[in-house]
């Protein structure tokens, strides 16, 4: 094969036809350009994690346990000349004498030292100097402005008050989001005992972040200190650990957002396949032509071949220079979500592999169509008419390459097959349905075509199945489109709601105050009562650990790397309490439960479905726990449905009563309040009387929960942009190609005296019915994702917003309206000869 | 095939199925041409001259019978190698010019010359379009010339690989009288100087008149073949 010549050919045939194969390229532009920005903004926060890492740790290992640290580690620490700072950090309520406002924190006591690499950058600058040794504190700059707090006023931490130096406005390896439900308050470590917070009960978390000396090869610690340190309690993290695990979470984001990318790139290329499509069907005849004289079925068809690779390269290309743009913009959309700055740089990696991305998908998609072009008979050049005898085979083998295609992609991005097969029978899915109604609607109104309707009517309806008809391209497109915008706004307001669900029924609580020491629980609550709040609960709570599972200790456990229960549930601190009779958000599911434990007889405790499926444990089964140094004997005498949802204390545990009375425990009391004012006024009053007391707001947590959630949607949305302007392009470009169609039809019914009002109503009508179907289809296919969703994963009733639904419907509609009458602009406005010769 | 014939069609016969129902549009069909010899197929709408065309040039599978051309059987031909043997061996020209609408005079004529990867085919184009009176418009588009000017280029394409056999279908079918008249003197007169043979499909009985054989087509069958007609009167 003349290879030349065949680019020469697909050149020359192009020159006349540049704008028609750039339009619809043009498609896969904002696909690619999504593509390169997430991968090069992706590639670029990996490197600064890279370089990053003992910052983001701010120290080269850190260890942390929930109860007071064995001595045996800080000597072992000290025997290998580590340099080391320790933190106490808790959740606890801050007081602003200032205004008296009260808000919980999360209170990190800090011994010099910390971090060790990195800073905790502070305004004004170096702030944090010092701050070990001294008696003043740093507050996160959220927390000093929602409280009009400045450099130099004092915040109140259990029974000290301390001189805010400055304000917080990075630490080494926390983003902005993670700080939004407690926002941090520094402390010197030495002030902690003073505060009075140190108290048996309060939940805390004790860490000592170490540096390794000079000539300590941090190798090393994999082969000797990783193995001693298993062998404690004790949870730990070293700055590998640290880089792999902030890697991954990071990864799965930008996968995620791949994947919203990608689908935007799919779009497009449906959008390439349909013009594609259009466009061969108009060069049949130039083929035929070819290959009377001689030009064979695959030399034909690489010309056209090449076409759609040169004009996907430059597509490609257009994206990813897009794309290089479009990623200046990343960093400061998710500064919030990152414990790193993100720099912006041109990462080549990611428009090369964007480029050849394009170019495939592009050619994949457009290879259907090109292949029929082997198959056009010559015969067409003497008989227009004539029709091959075989027609032409679907060509499954392609369509086998573009799922392919589809599934390896979306496994890379991923990384589990599982998922990515739901993703691409979900797509496939989608498509289908499109597809299914866009065949529907061509059968049924062949099947009941309304003859002896009106004019325009007729020919509006004929436009929906006549040869070269847009139909199915249109729906497929614009109804893809439609789904996925509808399906991200249903699952954000499903989510919201849900949110909204749980606070705003009146007879909940929503407030919290927990951390209340059995000696104060009285006046605590003679307290509340006094003030006029109502006592929607109270209860008891024990902190205890896991000792033994079914007769296996738990270093036993931990040392068997078969085993199904978690280092993390062998770990954790189980906070458990104990009554008669069960909640209305739990149900029992196995087993039988009795509230009250019959002396010489098990103890029997129930335990959460779920939790106790991870454990591996099932009715009958023993369980030991260490109740503050007391061996407890229980057997799992049944297991618990929970709605976690509702906004009230949840146990994975839950003992009977007549066990844990007497062991050490501290209280939650539910209280509900009206308006702002009052929570703040209860809040001072509490926190004055008892700063070991922590509250939670729930309508703060609600807001602040709404505030994450806001950004998060901002982000979907911003993604979401790229697929409804593909879709919107393709629209453009479907309809802009099939102008060389209809102009034709058009201007054939004009000079045989059809008026203007005859081919706009025409023309409406014809789209009206296309932006119809394809818009209520994507929606219908919006709500039973959004069904599943809410099914499968919220646990919740779809309650769809048909009023946001219905707008939806009508832009959608008028959009593919006005698109497809702008098309016939032309044949409005000028002499029909002069269109016919100028086209 | 005696060393004389050209073109030698044997019982060739063309049904087309549709459905449950088919159509016989040639039956049986036999005859010769000599080499350099003309050759018009005359006859009504319907009587299956295009198709015998098709067929003769190896565009379209007989359902019976077989084709030879220049020696060589086309029925066993893949479709490449059919491919192969127009573009050696034939030339075509099309009632409606069937030019590359997006290509200029030029690189229409090119094409022949291009696939079979002739050295200076643009020299050779530009020689024949002078010779068809187009030197001054080998850079225009189709749609800027007129009929008689497409149908010029189209002669020129035809006889730029100096086919053996030359197809012509209604060649002056969408001219007027004039310019026809001027299409029909261009073609027998460069098919003489060539030594092409020439197989024409055409209505014009004048036109047929010219050539030195005419086969009358009715109802799928070879109604008469008349050698030399001129002679003959």
């Amino acid at each position: 094969m003349n290879i030349s010549w065949l680019f020469k050919m697909a050149l020359r045939d192009s020159r006349t036809n540049k704008g028609r194969l750039l339009l619809f390229m043009s498609s896969i532009v904002l696909g690619i350009g999504a593509l390169v920005a997430i991968n090069s903004f992706g590639e670029n926060l990996r490197n600064q994690i890279e370089n990053e890492a003992k910052e983001l740790l701010g120290a080269d290992l850190e260890v942390s346990s929930r109860t007071p640290i064995n001595d045996k580690v800080r000597a072992r620490f000290d025997s290998l000349n580590f340099e080391t700072s320790e933190e106490i950090s808790f959740a606890s309520m801050a007081y602003f004498p200032k205004n008296g406002g009260t808000r919980l924190v999360n209170v990190r006591a800090l011994e010099s030292g910390f971090p060790f690499y990195g800073t905790i950058e502070t305004n004004p600058v170096n702030g944090a100097d010092g701050i070990a040794n001294s008696n003043k504190a740093l507050a996160d700059q959220t927390l000093m402005l929602q409280f009009d707090a400045l450099p130099g006023d004092s915040v109140k931490i259990g029974k000290v008050s301390f001189d805010i130096a400055a304000r917080v406005i990075k630490v080494p390896g926390r983003s902005a989001i993670t700080t939004t439900v407690a926002p941090p308050v520094f402390i010197p470590f030495k002030s902690m005992e003073a505060t009075g917070l140190l108290q048996l009960g309060s939940r805390m978390n004790y860490k000592i972040y170490a540096k390794y000396p000079d000539n300590f090869d941090p190798k090393k610690f994999d082969t000797f200190l990783k193995p001693w340190l298993e062998t404690t309690d004790l949870d730990f993290d070293d700055v590998g650990q640290r880089k792999e695990s902030i890697g991954d979470a990071y990864s799965n984001l930008t996968g995620f957002l791949n994947l919203t990318a990608f689908v935007a790139l799919i779009l497009g290329c449906v959008g390439v396949a349909g013009s594609v499509s259009i466009y061969i069907k108009e060069k049949v005849k130039s083929v035929a032509v070819l290959r009377c004289l001689g030009a064979t079925g695959k030399q034909a068809m690489a010309i056209y071949l090449i076409q759609v690779v040169i004009m996907g390269f430059i597509g490609s290309v257009i994206g990813a220079a897009l794309g290089a743009g479009i990623q200046f913009l990343l960093p400061g959309l998710f500064s919030d979500f990152l414990p790193v700055t993100v720099g912006v740089s041109l990462s080549y990696s990611s428009i090369i592999q964007g480029i050849l991305l394009g170019v495939i998908a592009a050619l994949l998609f457009a290879l259907p169509p090109l292949l029929r072009i082997r198959k056009v008979s010559p015969l067409k050049a003497i008989r227009a008419s004539f029709e091959s005898e075989t027609t032409a085979k679907s060509p499954y083998f392609v369509y086998f390459l573009i799922l392919i295609f589809i599934l390896s992609f979306s496994w890379i991005q991923l990384d589990n097959l599982f998922r990515a097969a739901i993703f691409t029978a979900g797509l496939l899915i989608a498509f289908g349905v499109l597809a299914g109604v866009a065949k529907a609607i061509i059968w049924l109104v062949r099947r009941f075509f309304p003859t002896g309707s009106s004019f325009v009517l007729r020919q509006s309806l004929s436009n929906l199945y006549r040869p070269n008809n847009q139909t199915l391209i249109l729906i497929v497109t614009i109804g893809l489109g439609t789904a996925l915008i509808a399906t991200l706004l249903i699952s954000q307001e499903l989510l919201v709601d849900k949110l909204k669900f749980s606070s705003a029924s009146t007879d909940r609580p929503n407030m919290v105050l927990f951390d209340i020491q059995s000696n104060q629980l009285d006046s605590v609550e003679k307290l509340v009562t006094t003030s006029n709040f109502p006592v929607l609960g109270q209860v008891p709570i024990v902190t205890m650990r896991l000792e033994s599972v079914k007769g296996r200790s738990a270093s036993e456990l931990r040392a068997d790397s078969t085993s199904e229960v978690s280092d993390g549930m062998l770990n954790r601190e189980y906070r458990v309490t104990y009554r008669d009779s069960l909640t209305d958000a739990e149900e029992i599911i196995e087993g039988k439960w009795n509230g009250k434990h019959i002396k010489g007889e098990p103890i029997y405790i129930s335990m959460d479905e779920g939790f106790a499926e991870r454990m591996d444990v099932t009715v009958g089964d023993e369980l030991v726990f260490n109740v503050q140094g007391a061996l407890m004997k229980t057997t799992l005498g049944s297991l618990r449905k929970i709605d976690f949802q509702r906004v009230t204390t949840n146990f994975l545990v839950l003992f009977p009563e007549g066990v844990l009375e007497n062991a050490p425990k501290f209280h939650v009391i539910l209280t509900r309040f009206k308006n702002p004012d009052e929570s703040a006024a209860l809040q001072s009053k509490v926190v004055a009387a008892y700063p070991n007391i922590s509250i939670i707001d729930l309508e703060l947590v609600l807001n602040t929960v709404d505030e994450v959630l806001g950004k998060v949607s901002f982000v979907i949305q911003f993604m979401a942009f790229f697929s409804i302007f593909t879709g919107i392009i393709v629209l453009l470009g479907s309809v802009l190609l099939s102008k060389y169609q209809r102009i034709q039809e058009s201007v054939l019914l004009r000079t045989l005296g059809a008026q203007r009002h005859h081919i706009i109503r025409i023309n409406l009508l014809e789209y009206l019915i296309l932006g119809s179907l394809a818009a209520l289809t994507g929606i219908f296919i919006a709500l039973i994702a959004g069904w599943l969703l809410a099914w499968l994963s919220f646990d919740t009733v779809l309650t769809p917003n048909l009023l946001l639904l219905l707008i939806m419907y009508l832009a959608i509609t008028g959009l593919t309206i006005l698109i497809g009458l702008s098309n016939s602009r032309d044949v409005l406005r000028k002499p029909p000869l002069e269109i016919l010769r100028r086209e | 095939m005696p060393q004389n014939s050209i073109l030698q069609v044997s019982n060739l016969t063309k049904t087309y199925k549709s459905g449950e129902s088919s159509l016989t549009v040639l039956r049986n069909v036999s005859f010769e041409v000599n080499r350099g010899a003309s050759c018009a197929i005359v006859g009504p709408s319907g009587s299956g001259k295009t198709t015998l065309l098709g067929l003769c040039a190896g565009l379209d599978n007989p359902s019976e019978g077989s084709v030879m051309l220049n020696g060589i059987v086309l029925d066993k031909l893949s479709e490449d190698e059919k491919a192969k043997v127009r573009n050696q061996h034939v030339g075509f020209i099309f009632q409606n010019f069937n030019l590359l609408p997006t290509l200029t005079a030029l690189e229409n004529v090119m094409i022949p010359l291009e696939l079979q990867n002739r050295s200076h085919p643009r020299k050779r184009a530009m020689e024949l379009l002078e010779k068809v009176g187009l030197g001054d418009r080998v850079k225009h588009y189709p749609a800027q010339l007129s009929g008689g000017e497409q149908q010029r280029v189209s002669i020129a394409r035809a006889f730029a690989n100096e086919p053996a056999i030359l197809f012509a279908d209604e060649p002056t079918g969408n001219l007027d009288g004039e310019t026809g008249a001027t299409i029909e003197s261009l073609i027998l007169e460069l098919n003489k100087t060539a030594g092409t043979t020439l197989i024409m499909v055409t209505h014009d009985l004048d036109l047929a008149k010219r050539t030195d054989r005419v086969i009358t087509m009715k109802n799928g069958k070879v109604y008469t073949d008349s050698l030399r007609p001129l002679q003959t009167q």
